[in-house]
């Protein structure tokens, strides 16, 4: 210990891709205070999407020869760190593509007007009338991404926690802007809030009972004082599931799942398709460096209990998604699901834990947007028909819609030749490689039960009954939503069919920095 | 000659189905394609029997590997010996003469017709495939993917509790299917892994521990019983059968339900020999169990589509008997007897629905004097029931015959059972011809009797029916090496008596 401060050396150069979306979120807010209420639809768009390619393509020339930690080891730039970087990036464009949707102004779109002003007063009235829209939420999105390209590469607990509130924060008042329903809108928000800061409470406590074990808040130190063995247990593994309970709750895994449901259904549903995807690939990429960097050497301890609540999560996430009957709804208890099938992935601590997770994570994330897009656009008198007798004789009115949705659900199932199915394979075979075969089975029992409601909607869709549904109908959206659409059921399938590139990417970046 | 026959085979169908489900809308041409497709496929497959030897000593011929995933050790490698070979063969018969007779199943309104005979090519397509894998995960995959097929032909095309039916199908299907994954993900980490170590000659042979090999057997055997459907996983099968279109419960039952026996002799028996033994008592029971609840189950029905599910189920309980006997008669009737069940399944559940188109009813309680009004198509009712029940010189006869004489070998006593089960065969198949054809005539309109299109639709089934049933030769000769390969794995590493004398006798021919 020196008493003279030392700056911390810092690769700028590695950082570039989070600096760049941290400063494409700073423009939108300007732009937001400075552009015409008319014209900040055109400015935030073009600029949101050009902050995301420009940070992608930054990442792929310049992340894999600045590898490393930085800034006082608290920032590890390793493999899997860039990987879900990446990954991040590209399903957040996919997103954020889905949330400009506009319907040509046509029809309502997903947001409301005025996200501050009270349901039904007279400023949302004043709002819509001068055809107000919210365009906060690129900036939103923006710096929320940024939080969680933090959160996968933190390498100390308090950056962890710091990145935990960057990416929670805007998608708190992300999940409170949908247009219809506003008062579940905001409920979901609120519930979302409290249950959120609770979790943050239990991650911080978590992080100090940690620190007082380590002395520090490095994982490399933590990883040291674990296996120097310092004696103090019973701040350590309380610690650690204090810490878990933050990042459990992030996925949604039970019993910290309650707000999933509400959540979902609630938010904005293009917001709803971003936060499921987005949040869980950056909640697993930091479990994965929690558990495998920091805190691997009691594995014994925890082990056991993620096993535990991967086997909750699966089994609640399946039986009560048959129960549903609210398509959102359905989609949340599924994410559950899929947390739980990631969970057994996760379990297995070996390098085949940590590709099969991330493969898992590209999987879901790429069909699970293009899913809530869908759900957006099937509308019953100009709102969303979210519940599932709305959705009867779909197949015949709207094939193409039809024949998209039914893939992705294919891909939930996890049938072959979907990327659904690779998924599974990847995290089951981890898990039974490494003795926990008895948890794999209950992953495919789990998988059998969800493909319960999964093909109820499909046959509702197709089951051909003319009469059934009234008058809902597929919107015609513009290129953005298509786009958004075809590339994540393109990505679905070749995942399927031809995974080896990805594979292969996941293998060979499979390991932590220490 | 190198020519990739069964990746032609695969391709073939799958190129039918995409130019079918992407004819025009008003394209009257649909029906033609899918059958010239069909057609295409089935002279491919001659093409391949012609290239297939009898005498090869390779376990798999036509063979073609190449690596896919290699992160996972999986291959894209297909090849055939007899037994898969017959059942693709069979499947290449009966899709075309299902698309026949399926010709006004659905009217030329929208795309329907078109999504109709496009998801029969799929099908066709999926079948050659499971078949014709030699690589477990990819044998997984086929597996999977050909209940996708069948139930969007009974969820859209189906009766009207269509929904349900197609539903109970996907959900067996899967359920045991995913505990195979377990088992399929285990094998391939019980053997030597690798990039290619999901190949099956790769993964036989393998030192398992006992308990390793059991559970595994397990996972596997439970997805082929749901899949054969044995007693008591049969139940999905009545349902679907009622709902579903005749012309797929043909192909779904004569051909696809196989995969649950055919994977039985390929996965079961070669990759853990140790467990088959194990599992023999019980198997056999259930098999026994299934061939008379079967039969007993057929004989309470009204239903006629439900009633020949019912003698499906039998008679799988029939072969299942035929295979863990362990003797090469046993073996080899129970392998013909899959490609007999697979016509005379098609016989009865075809005449079926042309009777319920005519009648516009499937309870057997509407009929009655039949023969009277429609007398071909009751002859050929006639016919196929009597190919059920095993008459002599006709097609089942054979197969049933070798299979008793199998079980006799090494069971008497399950023999005598097996043969009061061929009594009971008789019990069902005659009272549902009596039911129908026989009595007073019925007052009805004017019902025409069996069309030409019909009668091209029957008339492959009763040459079949013959041809097996008077010269099954040919057949057997393809099918008995790989019989009598898949019996000497069982015994590599076996030392139950009752297996040894299979092999002596087997390599005494």
């Amino acid at each position: 210990m020196t008493d003279q401060f030392v700056a911390p050396a810092i690769n700028y150069t590695g950082l570039l891709p989070l600096i760049i979306v941290l400063a494409g979120g700073l423009v939108g807010v300007m732009v937001e205070g400075f552009a015409s209420r008319t014209a900040r639809y055109a400015v935030q768009l073009p600029v949101a999407v050009a902050t995301l390619v420009l940070a992608f393509v930054a990442l792929v020339v310049l992340g894999p020869r600045n590898q490393g930690l930085t800034a006082a080891e608290t920032i590890a730039l390793d493999g899997p760190a860039l990987v879900l970087q990446g990954l991040l990036l590209l399903i957040s464009l996919i997103a954020l593509l889905v949330m400009a949707e506009r319907l040509g102004g046509q029809q309502a779109d997903a947001f409301t007007q005025a996200g501050a002003s009270t349901p039904g007063s007279a400023e949302e009235a004043f709002a819509v009338r001068h055809g107000a829209s919210s365009t906060e939420i690129f900036p939103l999105s923006l710096l929320s991404v940024a939080g969680m390209m933090l959160f996968v590469s933190a390498n100390d607990l308090l950056l962890l926690f710091i990145a935990l509130e960057m990416l929670s924060l805007p998608l708190y008042i992300l999940a409170g802007l949908a247009r219809r329903r506003r008062l579940l809108s905001q409920e979901a928000s609120l519930k979302y809030f409290l249950l959120g800061s609770f979790s943050s409470g239990f991650f911080l406590f978590g992080a100090v009972l940690i620190y007082g074990y380590a002395g520090s808040m490095r994982f490399g130190d933590i990883a040291a004082a674990v296996s120097g063995n310092v004696g103090m247990d019973g701040l350590l593994i309380p610690g650690i599931l204090l810490l878990a309970v933050g990042l459990l709750f992030k996925v949604g895994a039970v019993p910290f799942h309650a707000w999933t449901p509400d959540v979902y259904q609630g938010a904005p549903t293009p917001v709803t398709g971003f936060m499921a995807a987005a949040t869980k690939i950056a909640a697993f990429g930091a479990m994965l460096r929690v558990f495998y960097v920091a805190v691997e050497g009691v594995r014994a301890d925890w082990q056991p209990i993620l096993a535990a609540v991967a086997t909750l999560t699966m089994v609640v996430g399946a039986v009560l998604s048959i129960v549903q009957t609210d398509v959102k709804r359905i989609l949340a208890y599924s994410s559950i699901a899929h947390a739980g099938f990631v969970l057994v992935g996760l379990i297995s601590m070996d390098q085949a834990g940590i590709s099969s997770t991330m493969f898992y994570l590209a999987a879901y994330g790429f069909m699970t947007i293009p899913a809530f897009a869908i759900v957006g656009l099937v509308r019953s008198s100009g709102t969303e028909a979210s519940q599932v007798g709305q959705w009867a004789g779909l197949g015949r009115r709207a094939p193409w819609t039809a024949v998209a949705f039914t893939f992705l659900m294919l891909a939930f199932t996890g049938i072959p030749l979907t990327s659904g199915f690779t998924g599974k394979f990847a995290v089951f075979s981890a898990a039974i490689s490494q003795g926990w075969a008895w948890l794999a089975v209950v992953g495919v029992l789990a998988s059998a039960v969800t493909a319960y409601i999964y093909f109820k909607l499909v046959v509702l869709m197709w089951r051909g009954d003319e009469d059934a549904a009234g008058d809902t109908v597929v919107v015609t959206p513009s290129l953005l939503t298509v786009f958004a659409i075809v590339a994540g059921v393109v990505v679905t399938l070749a995942l399927g069919v031809l995974p080896s590139p990805m594979l292969d990417l996941a293998q060979s970046t499979a390991a932590f920095l220490r | 000659m190198n020519f990739p026959w069964l990746t032609t085979l695969l391709v073939l169908p799958l190129v039918g189905a995409l130019v079918v489900a992407l004819l025009p809308r008003a394209s009257t041409a649909v029906r033609p394609v899918a059958l010239g497709f069909s057609l295409a496929s089935l002279v491919v497959g001659i093409g391949a029997l012609t290239q297939f030897s009898t005498g090869s000593t390779e376990q798999f011929q036509l063979t073609e590997v190449y690596p896919w995933i290699p992160q996972f050790g999986v291959s894209y490698a297909l090849g055939v010996d007899g037994i898969s070979l017959t059942m693709i063969l069979l499947g290449l018969i009966l899709v075309p003469v299902c698309i026949l007779a399926a010709w006004e199943d659905v009217p030329a309104e929208g795309r329907r017709q078109h999504t109709y005979f496009a998801l029969m090519l799929a099908l066709l397509a999926t079948m050659i495939g499971v078949f014709a894998a030699i690589d477990v995960f990819l044998f997984y995959v086929f597996f999977e993917a050909m209940l996708l097929p069948v139930y969007f032909l009974i969820a859209m095309f189906g009766g009207t509790r269509r929904g349900r039916a197609a539903t109970t199908f996907l959900l067996y299907s899967l359920a045991g299917g995913l505990i195979m994954l377990v088992a399929v993900i285990g094998v391939y980490l019980a053997g030597p892994r690798g990039t290619d170590g999901f190949l099956l000659t790769n993964l036989e042979g393998l030192d398992l521990s006992v308990a390793a090999g059991r559970w595994l057997f397990l996972g596997f055997f439970i997805a082929f019983a749901i899949k054969a459907p044995m007693w008591p996983v049969h139940t999905w099968l009545p349902l679907a059968a009622e709902q579903a279109r005749p012309a797929t419960s043909v192909l779904l039952i004569g051909v696809l339900d196989k995969v649950g026996t055919y994977g039985m002799i390929r996965f079961c028996l070669t990759l853990f020999p140790e467990a088959s033994q194990w599992a023999t008592p019980v198997v056999l029971v259930l098999a026994l169990v299934s061939m008379v609840a079967g039969a007993l189950l057929a004989i309470g029905q009204n239903d006629m589509l439900r009633l020949i599910a019912y003698t499906s189920v039998s008679h799988f309980g029939f072969i299942v008997m035929g295979i863990f006997v362990f003797t090469t008669v046993g073996g080899s009737g129970a392998t013909l007897y899959m490609i007999n069940h697979g016509f005379t399944t098609a016989g009865l559940f075809l005449v079926a629905g042309m009777l319920i188109v005519r009648h516009g009813s499937r309870d057997i309680r509407d009929y009655g004097g039949w023969q009277r009004v429609t007398p071909v198509i009751a002859g050929v009712l006639l016919f196929s029931a009597m190919s059920g029940l095993a008459l002599p010189g006709l097609n089942s006869f054979i197969s049933e015959f070798m299979v008793v004489v199998g079980v006799f070998e090494n069971y008497p006593w399950l023999g005598v059972l097996g043969a009061f089960g061929v009594v009971l065969s008789a019990l069902y198949m005659l009272l549902m011809y009596q039911r129908i054809a026989t009595g007073p005539r019925p007052v009805l309109a004017d019902v025409p009797d069996m069309t030409g299109r019909e009668k091209l639709v029957v008339a492959p089934i009763i040459v079949a029916f013959l041809a097996l049933g008077f010269f099954p030769k040919p057949v057997l000769d393809v099918l008995e090496p790989a019989v009598q390969q898949s019996l000497q794995q069982v015994g590599v590493q076996d030392s139950v008596p009752a297996v040894d004398t299979a092999n002596a006798e087997g390599s005494g021919r």
